[in-house]
């Protein structure tokens, strides 16, 4: 996907949100995006709902290193970005987004991160690509693009501004990065 | 992995064998967890089931309060190991004890000793993360990074960078381990380091360090972005290093008087225990400038880090 595809993909999944009733009305809403690509995603689609309807809402970074299982036994250790929610999230309606649904595990310790600072409404998923090859079970409310891709492919997305410029890529020959689990 | 981690250590030994990245990589890491602490459930679980042992040969209040805070807001288990009810009151040597203690199956021992090296050597024959707590004159690491992570709050406040800084270290800098880590961690990531003292406690040979020395705290005052005072160590002074308690305050004590004098955002920092009245005035503790409180803060949070980067889990499989 180059630049052009993933901004209509966010518009798309904008709409589809604003479309979803429940997350429209009721409830006060709070995006909340999985650092550092997920954090991104919520930007760009609060400002979209903003946009649209003027409508206030929360919009939150979680850090989920703290809280991972998906482990390669190697002694390197990732540096944690914290988290940056500075409102309550009891009551709320939380969208949770990520850049790939993959395995499940990122969202499965994401919602546990998410328990910790309290009791939401509920909680929705979005993500930018849903690939396929879940272990947990976990699905995404909203999704931008469906691959069907083999499990050893690996799905490189780019935002900007962490990445030059916005992309979605799969590798397919990939062994992707050194110490990547197999 | 578009990030490049750069901690790689089982152990926290020194300051002096790490990198300024490494450096920047535990203070980095103690910015993130600061957070925890503010939560209402202030706990995270990124090391739950690693057990943690408190190993301390030296009396502590603050440090080994603060190792076990920050395990167990890791989801870590502690088990406190005093001395004086162990088996070392009957003679067991320090290895035979850790060995002992590690063949019950721990993830890290976290020793404080009266002799420098006791940390270094005990990690060569356990099979577990040791971390320094403070080993006789020679380091305190922790004790360095939280001070490190307390300048660099500051700095950011004040729109500098650590590099930017002047510090002044004061007082008994010849028996001090704060002042080594200090000294390592400061010249390390480029700051301009000046060690105060009387010339028993302050010896002109920490020069060959790459720092300057003074014997004359009066004449730096205006010019240090930050002054650390350190705590007069009694139990460490074998002769009689100054005439009397009084003369030090005099020279080397840090008043309402001396501080007029510094510059309007001086920093005032104390590893603690204070001596009161002695290296520095309750006013000046107690002050505006003092960050002293924040430092015991801080101190949680970069031991969670350390425990964190030691112990933790390794690379992730998605970035």
């Amino acid at each position: 996907m180059a630049a052009e595809d993933v901004a209509q993909t966010v518009r798309q999944i904008s709409q589809e949100i604003l479309a979803a009733g429940e997350l429209m009305s009721g409830a006060p809403l709070a995006l909340v995006g999985i650092r550092r690509r997920g954090e991104i995603l919520a930007q760009r689609i609060a400002a979209a709902i903003v946009a649209q309807t003027g409508r206030t809402l929360e919009v939150g970074a979680l850090d989920i290193t703290m809280y991972r299982d998906d482990v390669v036994g190697n002694r390197s250790i990732i540096i944690p970005m914290g988290t940056e929610m500075n409102f309550r999230i009891d009551n709320r309606a939380v969208l949770l987004l990520d850049d790939v649904l993959h395995t499940g595990r990122s969202v499965r310790a994401a919602l546990d991160a998410l328990m910790d600072f309290g009791r939401p409404r509920f909680i929705r998923l979005a993500v930018l690509v849903d690939r396929g090859g879940r272990e947990y079970p976990i699905s995404a409310d909203f999704v931008g693009r469906r691959l069907e891709i083999p499990d050893e492919s690996r799905v490189r997305v780019s935002l900007k501004p962490i990445d030059s410029d916005d992309a979605v890529v799969v590798d397919s020959a990939a062994p992707a990065a050194a110490g990547v689990r197999p | 992995m578009t990030q490049t981690p750069t901690w790689t250590r089982p152990h926290l030994l020194t300051l002096e064998a790490l990198s300024s990245q490494e450096i920047m990589a535990v203070l980095d890491t103690a910015e993130a967890l600061k957070e925890v602490s503010t939560r209402s459930i202030k706990k995270v679980p990124a090391l739950r089931g690693k057990v943690v042992v408190n190993l301390f040969f030296e009396d502590s209040t603050r440090t080994r309060t603060s190792f076990r805070l920050a395990a167990q807001r890791m989801s870590a288990d502690v088990v406190d190991f005093s001395v004086s009810t162990s088996s070392v009151s009957k003679g067991e040597t320090l290895i035979d004890t850790a060995r002992s203690i590690v063949a019950m199956g721990v993830d890290a021992i976290i020793i404080r000793h009266r002799s420098s090296g006791a940390p270094e050597v005990l990690s060569r024959l356990v099979q577990c993360s040791v971390i320094n707590a403070g080993d006789g004159s020679h380091e305190h690491p922790t004790q360095g990074l939280l001070d490190l992570f307390t300048m660099r709050e500051a700095c950011r406040q004040r729109g500098k960078k650590i590099s930017d800084l002047h510090v002044a270290i004061v007082g008994d800098i010849a028996n001090s381990r704060v002042a080594r880590s200090n000294l390592w961690a400061l010249t390390k990531l480029g700051a301009k380091v000046t060690l105060v003292g009387p010339t028993t406690l302050c010896p002109s040979a920490f020069a060959e360090f790459g720092v300057q020395v003074t014997h004359d705290f009066d004449s730096i005052l205006g010019e240090v972005d930050v002054i650390n005072m350190l705590r007069v160590q009694f139990e460490r002074i074998t002769s009689a290093a100054f005439p009397s308690v009084r003369e030090y305050s005099r020279y080397f004590g840090l008043n309402d008087e001396r501080l007029k004098r510094c510059r309007a955002d001086v920093l005032v920092l104390h590893p603690g225990p204070m001596n009161r009245g002695l290296e520095i005035t309750s006013a000046v503790a107690d002050g505006e400038k003092s960050a002293i409180l924040r430092q015991v803060s801080n101190g949680l949070a970069v031991r969670m880090a350390v425990l964190y980067l030691c112990i933790g889990a390794g690379q992730f499989s998605e970035s």
